[in-house]
């Protein structure tokens, strides 16, 4: 009971430590956990939910998981969870598709090629930018002799196209040109002239209002009749200019967003330094237009790359297409869950990684525009 | 270097870059241009079209919606046989599509609400997995959702056989690979006392709401009236309905040797379209009323609290109002998508228009033209109807501001 009390003056006690539930692990439990019985209550649920949830979906796809086996049946019979090995047999037709065997360093190449070619669009504090960006707008050529041929490489049709290859093509050769002729549809609904601005006001809507997959119904049962009589065209293209004018629509109007958000002043400082209407949107609107678009422009992007799954409907053999045939055979008969649960990975990946760039570009812009 | 300006201008140049320098003389000879162009282009395709229909022997006609369709659809809310016509068959694909797109409207707003709210929760488990369930759910394509969950119903659900004695539910909801099977309720004549009543319990509430509404202002005195409306929607048909002695009889549905008899039946077509339209739409929902709910300012809780305004109506007078000014356009614009994602249907066999007009009628009778053109017709009236509601609502929430 000797307890020496010590004394301080007024103002030099040291700082003690926060209380044990005050700090640390314990604070943060109690604060988000359980600060009150209904929080509380919440929590037991959650980790119930996650009970029932986590452990079955470990056990199906990891520790049940057979890795290796020839068909459906001796699968079953190793192991009773998913079976990967449908996946690994399958795995180089759901990326290339019916690509010859022998030429498939093509797509590898240009698929490197394309990694390389997008850095300078994405990134701008990275060495030889200048360089990197002629390649970036040069790249779309090189691809399409890469992966077609001609010109001293062999010739590959596009209907050996295939997998998750043709995804790619249809996703990436979308982006590219619906950017670009979604700013012009854009400016063209903001111009003066009625009836261009009509005629962009109509197409969009209408684009607008149908499915994507009666456009593709369009492009495959219909658009032969619309040409000279005895022309006809490859299947991809249409598809390509089909998903091309879908997506441009969608940008049009988000494009159209950013344009209606600049203030009046911008247009007529523009008209007052004397720029002419094309020097004065490309120097003086578009730029803070499309920058304020663009998270609009990335969600279009990332839903005309999940949209590309709808080729199959006509006949297109994408990933999705392909995993399908394979299921039909009776070597691998029902194993969807496995097949799709990949596809679904690969296409999570991709378009997460684009929401994710999106955001870090969002707040790289945004910066000193706070208010 | 001596010419001036108006000098060059009036010597140096033609009457037509004199004309191309006029703005409004440019604008007209672009305008002029352009049509031309479209006109050009639109007479170029149909005299191919024509030209080209004229070479396969085919005729552009709407004839054949009056001949026998002579294929079967599996679901149908009419009446309807392989022995109807298209148009017949076109008229089931059209409800089919309308009805899955309003099943799916509702389960994806209630989902998506949920989703919004838990995502704002202060529970950090809760947040997370909503957090995880809208990412996922999002970025994938929603046709991989449709077959992914057609696979699972297909292949992973037992056969009627064992789900008749395992996979029920009470005995009266059975979950087969042959779809759900659940009592189909039959009314009797007795039934229309309660429908009445439904009916009278709505006119009662709006009639209070007017009531209630003019005593408060008058003497200030606030009636319950969501309780009372409540009471008199649900409550007053439960009571007429049990006085009137229950004239509904449920036809359960019964295994016999091979399948289910009576009943009603959920095609896995059907709960695989509906389930995947609205889990992938809440996810967007979700985010969509998480941002409406933060653009309310706490500011504006504070200012309703400062004159005195109960919580609970805070929430109703205060902050849902301006929350729901931010969520609806957007809103609509899902309802929209899911309606015509629902076209995505044929990938799974289930009868929607497209699958119907669009699929078989298409393959039957050759008509591409005309049948195309129906389709595309159809979801751009639902659009257009959609939308127009839209802009109607958005009026009528607008901030009215001086």
């Amino acid at each position: 009971m000797s307890e020496v009390a010590q004394s301080y003056t007024p103002g030099t006690h040291p700082d003690m430590p926060a209380p044990v539930g005050q700090r640390g692990v314990l604070l943060w439990l109690r604060t988000n956990l359980f600060s009150s019985w209904a929080n509380t209550l919440a929590t037991l649920l959650a980790i119930y939910i996650l009970y029932k949830i986590i452990p079955p979906l470990l056990d199906w796809a990891v520790f049940d998981a057979v890795l290796n086996a020839s068909n459906r049946d001796e699968c079953k019979s190793i192991g009773s969870g998913a079976c990967w090995a449908f996946i690994k047999d399958r795995w180089s037709i759901m990326v290339y598709g019916f690509y010859p065997e022998a030429l498939r360093w093509r797509v590898d190449l240009s698929f490197i090629l394309l990694c390389v070619a997008l850095v300078p669009v994405l990134f701008d504090k990275i060495p030889f930018r200048k360089p990197g960006l002629i390649f970036s707008c040069v790249y779309p050529f090189i691809a399409g002799w890469l992966l077609l041929g001609g010109f001293g490489l062999k010739h590959v049709g596009t209907d050996e196209f295939g997998g998750m290859m043709l995804n790619t093509v249809v996703g990436v050769t979308g982006i590219a040109f619906s950017l670009p002729l979604g700013i012009l549809l854009a400016l063209g609904r903001q111009s003066h002239l009625p009836i261009v601005k009509s005629i962009s006001v109509c197409f969009i809507e209408f684009i607008r209002g149908v499915p994507l997959i009666t456009l593709l119904f369009v492009a495959s049962t219909m658009l032969n009749y619309f040409l000279p009589p005895g022309t006809t065209f490859d299947l991809l293209l249409r598809v390509l200019i089909m998903v091309t004018l879908f997506s441009s629509a969608y940008i049009a109007e988000v494009v159209r967003g950013g344009l209606q958000a600049i203030p009046k002043g911008q247009y007529e400082a523009a008209d007052s330094m004397g720029l002419k209407y094309w020097q004065s949107m490309r120097l003086i609107i578009l730029p803070q237009a499309l920058k304020i678009s663009i998270p609009g422009i990335v969600n279009t992007f990332i839903g005309l790359f999940k949209d590309t799954t709808l080729v199959l409907i006509i006949g297109l053999l994408d990933v999705l297409g392909i995993s399908r045939s394979s299921l039909a055979d009776a070597q691998w008969n029902g194993l969807s869950n496995e097949a799709y649960i990949s596809i679904a990975l690969f296409f999570f990946i991709a378009c997460f990684s684009m929401s994710r760039y999106s955001i870090y570009l969002e707040g790289k812009l945004d910066k000193g525009y706070k208010c | 270097m001596n010419t001036t300006i108006a000098d060059h201008d009036v010597d140096g140049r033609s009457a037509l870059s004199k004309l191309w320098t006029n703005r409004e003389a440019r604008s007209v000879i672009l305008q002029i241009l352009t049509m031309a162009a479209l006109i050009g282009f639109f007479a170029f395709i149909l005299t191919n079209a024509v030209a080209n229909l004229a070479a396969v022997g085919k005729t552009f006609s709407y004839d054949f919606l009056s001949t026998p369709a002579s294929y079967d659809i599996n679901q149908s809310l009419i009446e309807y046989t392989s022995r109807d016509t298209h148009f017949r068959a076109g008229l089931v694909g059209l409800l089919n599509t309308l009805l899955v797109a309003i099943c799916g409207i509702i389960l994806a707003t209630i989902l998506g609400f949920i989703l919004g709210v838990l995502r704002l929760s202060p529970n950090y488990l809760l947040n997370r997995i909503s957090y995880c369930f809208i990412e996922f759910t999002r970025n994938v394509p929603v046709l991989l959702h449709i077959l992914l969950i057609h696979g699972i119903l297909v292949h992973s659900l037992p056969h009627p056989k064992v789900a008749s004695t395992e996979y029920n539910i009470a005995n009266l909801f059975f979950l087969s690979n042959r779809g759900v099977f659940a009592p189909k309720p039959i009314m009797e004549p007795l039934f229309w006392a309660t429908i009445i009543a439904f009916f009278v319990g709505i006119g009662f509430t709006i009639w209070f709401k007017g009531y209630a509404k003019k005593v408060q202002d008058a003497t200030g005195k606030i009636y319950p009236v969501f309780l009372i409306g409540l009471g008199a929607i649900i409550g007053l048909p439960v009571v007429v309905y049990l006085i009137t002695g229950m004239p509904i009889n449920w036809d359960v549905p019964e295994f016999q040797r091979f399948n289910f008899k009576g009943g009603m039946v959920l095609l896995p077509e059907f709960m695989a379209l509906w389930l995947a339209l609205s889990l992938y739409t809440s996810a967007f929902i979700g985010e969509i009323v998480r941002s409406g709910i933060l653009s309310v300012s706490h500011g504006q809780w504070e200012a309703a609290g400062a004159l005195g305004i109960k919580r609970s109506r805070i929430l109703n007078l205060v902050i849902i109002p301006q929350a729901l000014r931010v969520i609806i356009p957007p809103l609509t614009s899902q309802y929209l998508n899911l309606t015509k994602n629902s076209s995505l249907a044929i990938a799974i066999g289930y009868m929607d228009v497209v699958a119907t007009i669009g699929g078989i009628s298409l393959m039957q009778t050759g008509k591409e033209m005309e049948t195309m053109i129906m389709v595309i017709g159809i979801y751009l009236v639902i659009s257009l109807i959609i939308s127009a509601f839209m802009n109607w609502y958005n009026k009528r929430i607008k901030l009215v501001e001086r």
